[in-house]
């Protein structure tokens, strides 16, 4: 009995009249009270490892999780002074400005949204799908130098950087006056009857109706060689006999396509698709930050403009981060459900 | 049967081979003109004569341009940036990555985690200012007066590229870090000696996505550095570029090139360098889009 006393890890078995011990009970208490000092041991044992994660966490700390703890200023009553832990709560004002619809500022709002979903949806539907048929036409050539050349070439544009990308295209069809001629794309484009003379005239980044075509012609020239890679990778790695069976059973190339290759490249095409949904509200705000002008906003102008705008040149910090709030949670959601759906569907996830 | 097949295959290789030539000449021939145009006469140039070739060709855009301090500035501090902001993301990308790595890590989801949030949520272009702004006044306060330190520092780490290098490490066969730790290696030497020799190509491909990302980096660097000799070339352009467009600044041209000499000269110094590396990289490239899938 004073055994027992002694200790909570006997057990009295009433079978056999003895007392046993619980070793598990043992073992599950040592844990407990020796938890936080095993975990300093493991860390004090390993510190080298631990030193090696301190910089990589320290640069997120400051420039990716700090920036959203500023975030928190689209609550609070905007103050210069202030930092936004003391500034005076002001609760969900801000968004109610944004979302009431019935102001110059928040039609612009509603605007952006628009734009911001609009951009990232044409993207999807004409930007994505064009890698994917590059990719089926570089399979169809068999030399391998003409092919390293097609390769090499339709790459180049995504080695530009945005600001080359953007200044050439604005070059490019820049506007005609009474001693210049517009540029030379705007040229060719009334050649073609794409444009009227006065269109290409006025600049063709000055009108409304053509930015969005601009933003994903420019996006598809820019980036169609550059991502097409994954997706021949993944034709190449189809097997040659599987073509020859599909032969044999008389299937044409378009047979051929739609029950080999396509089959073969679709877990690529769906882990793709889901990276591009995520990032469906993330539009390259730098890109039409340098292509949009006053003229086009109607058009142009996104969430991430149109906060940086009334930000640094209407001074309403906590009106611009509310609004980019809005569209990074939305953003999140969606790439939150694109990943789960994928998995559910396909077993295939991105994160 | 056997014609029939053939036939359709035929056409789809012409389709093909039409269409691949048309996109690559599309590519190649913007920067074709760019040439083109910054070494062509002032009429040639305002009147769209100029097609193919340089027409009434003159240097004078280069040799004024040259002759322009801020250019030079401009082009140094995108090279300063380019090389302290690579070795400085890639310094810090390695060794968290190897951390990672490690199955024996405490708390590795949750790091993982601390990462690839950062990938789903960003706080957006204005708090993101306001917090390089509260970090330039500590940098200020420290003595760093240098705007290109900020940029160097605070820009331009990207979660993607560590979790690449991540995975890269994750398939280095375990028995040889074993083998090197019973050889008495401590950690910084496995990984300089054992991990960054056996994923060199990888970690080549990352600094790479590093390095293009610096030297075409924009906006930020147009944000924060206020010092017209601090700026690096993309904000130098870009600014050439909105004078330029300004009816004020060019009504009184009178020079024997046209104004869009002086841009185009522009883009072809710019590009230049990237053409004369690119050939030697243009394989990691390919090769990193490959590595891109994420897993945890």
């Amino acid at each position: 009995m004073k055994k027992q006393l002694a200790s909570d890890y006997l057990i009295y078995d009433e079978a056999s009249g003895i007392y046993k011990e619980d070793a598990e009970q043992a073992v599950r208490d040592d844990v407990e009270k020796h938890q936080w000092l095993n975990v300093v041991g493991i860390i004090a044992r390993d510190w080298r490892l631990y030193i090696m994660l301190v910089p990589m966490l320290l640069v997120f700390l400051f420039w990716r999780y700090f920036p959203m703890y500023e975030l928190l200023g689209c609550f609070k009553v905007q103050d210069e002074v202030k930092t936004v832990a003391n500034q005076f709560y002001l609760g969900f004002s801000n968004f109610k400005l944004l979302l009431s619809g019935s102001t110059t500022l928040s039609m612009d709002f509603w605007r952006a949204m628009r734009n911001t979903f609009l951009l990232s949806f044409y993207g999807l539907c004409f930007g994505f799908p064009m890698p994917i048929i590059v990719a089926l036409f570089f399979n169809e050539i068999r030399s391998n130098i003409a092919r390293s050349v097609y390769q090499v070439l339709t790459y180049l544009p995504k080695f530009m950087s945005t600001v080359v990308m953007t200044t050439l295209v604005t070059m490019l069809v820049k506007q005609g006056s009474l001693t210049t001629s517009m540029g030379i794309l705007s040229q060719l484009f009334v050649k073609l009857g794409l444009i009227s003379a006065e269109v290409g005239n006025a600049g063709l980044l000055n009108a409304p109706n053509f930015f969005r075509a601009i933003y994903q012609i420019s996006g598809i020239w820019e980036g169609a060689g550059y991502d097409s890679i994954v997706f021949f990778a993944a034709i190449i790695a189809i097997s040659p006999t599987s073509y020859e069976a599909a032969q044999i059973d008389g299937a044409g190339k378009m047979a051929q396509m739609r029950y080999v290759v396509l089959p073969s490249i679709l877990s690529t095409i769906v882990i793709m698709l889901i990276s591009r949904i995520g990032s469906l509200l993330n539009v390259g705000y730098e890109k039409v930050l340098l292509l949009y002008n006053q003229n086009t906003y109607v058009t142009a102008d996104v969430v991430s403009t149109f906060a940086q705008r009334y930000a640094f040149d209407g001074g309403l910090k906590g009106l611009a981060s509310a609004a980019e709030m809005m569209n990074n949670v939305v953003g999140m959601l969606l790439v939150i459900s694109a990943n789960t759906i994928a998995r559910k569907a396909s077993n295939v996830s991105l994160y | 049967m056997k014609r029939k097949l053939e036939i359709s295959e035929l056409i789809f290789k012409i389709i093909s081979y039409l269409f691949l030539t048309v996109f690559a000449i599309s590519c190649l021939y913007p920067f074709v003109y760019a040439i083109s145009a910054s070494m062509s006469g002032r009429s040639a140039v305002e009147y769209s004569q100029v097609v193919l070739f340089p027409k009434e060709t003159q240097f004078e855009a280069f040799k004024v341009m040259f002759s322009d301090n801020l250019f030079w500035n401009a082009y140094s501090n995108t090279l300063f940036l380019t090389f302290y902001g690579t070795l400085w993301a890639l310094g810090v990308a390695l060794l968290g990555a190897y951390a990672l790595s490690k199955k024996r890590l405490l708390f590795r989801k949750g790091f993982n985690f601390f990462l690839v949030f950062t990938m789903w949520f960003s706080a957006g272009i204005v708090p993101q200012y306001l917090n390089y702004l509260n970090t330039q006044k500590v940098f200020n306060a420290v003595g760093i007066m240098d705007d290109k330190w900020l940029v160097v520092i605070a820009m331009g780490m990207a979660a993607m590229n560590i979790i690449l290098l991540r995975n890269a490490f994750e398939g280095v066969p375990s028995e040889i870090e074993e083998a090197a730790i019973v050889d008495g290696a401590t950690e910084f030497q496995i990984l300089s000696k054992v991990y960054i020799p056996m994923c060199k190509s990888t970690i080549a491909t990352v600094a790479l996505f590093f390095g293009i990302s610096r030297w075409n980096g924009y906006y930020w660097a147009r944000q924060m550095i206020s010092n017209p000799s601090e700026r690096p070339l993309q904000v130098f352009i870009r600014l050439k570029l909105e004078e330029y467009q300004d009816p004020e600044q060019m009504a009184g041209w009178n020079k024997s090139y046209a104004s869009d000499s002086i841009i185009y000269a522009l883009i072809v110094c710019s590009v230049i360098p990237i053409l004369v590396i690119y050939p030697f990289i243009q394989k990691y490239f390919a090769k990193g889009v490959n590595m891109g899938g994420v897993k945890e």
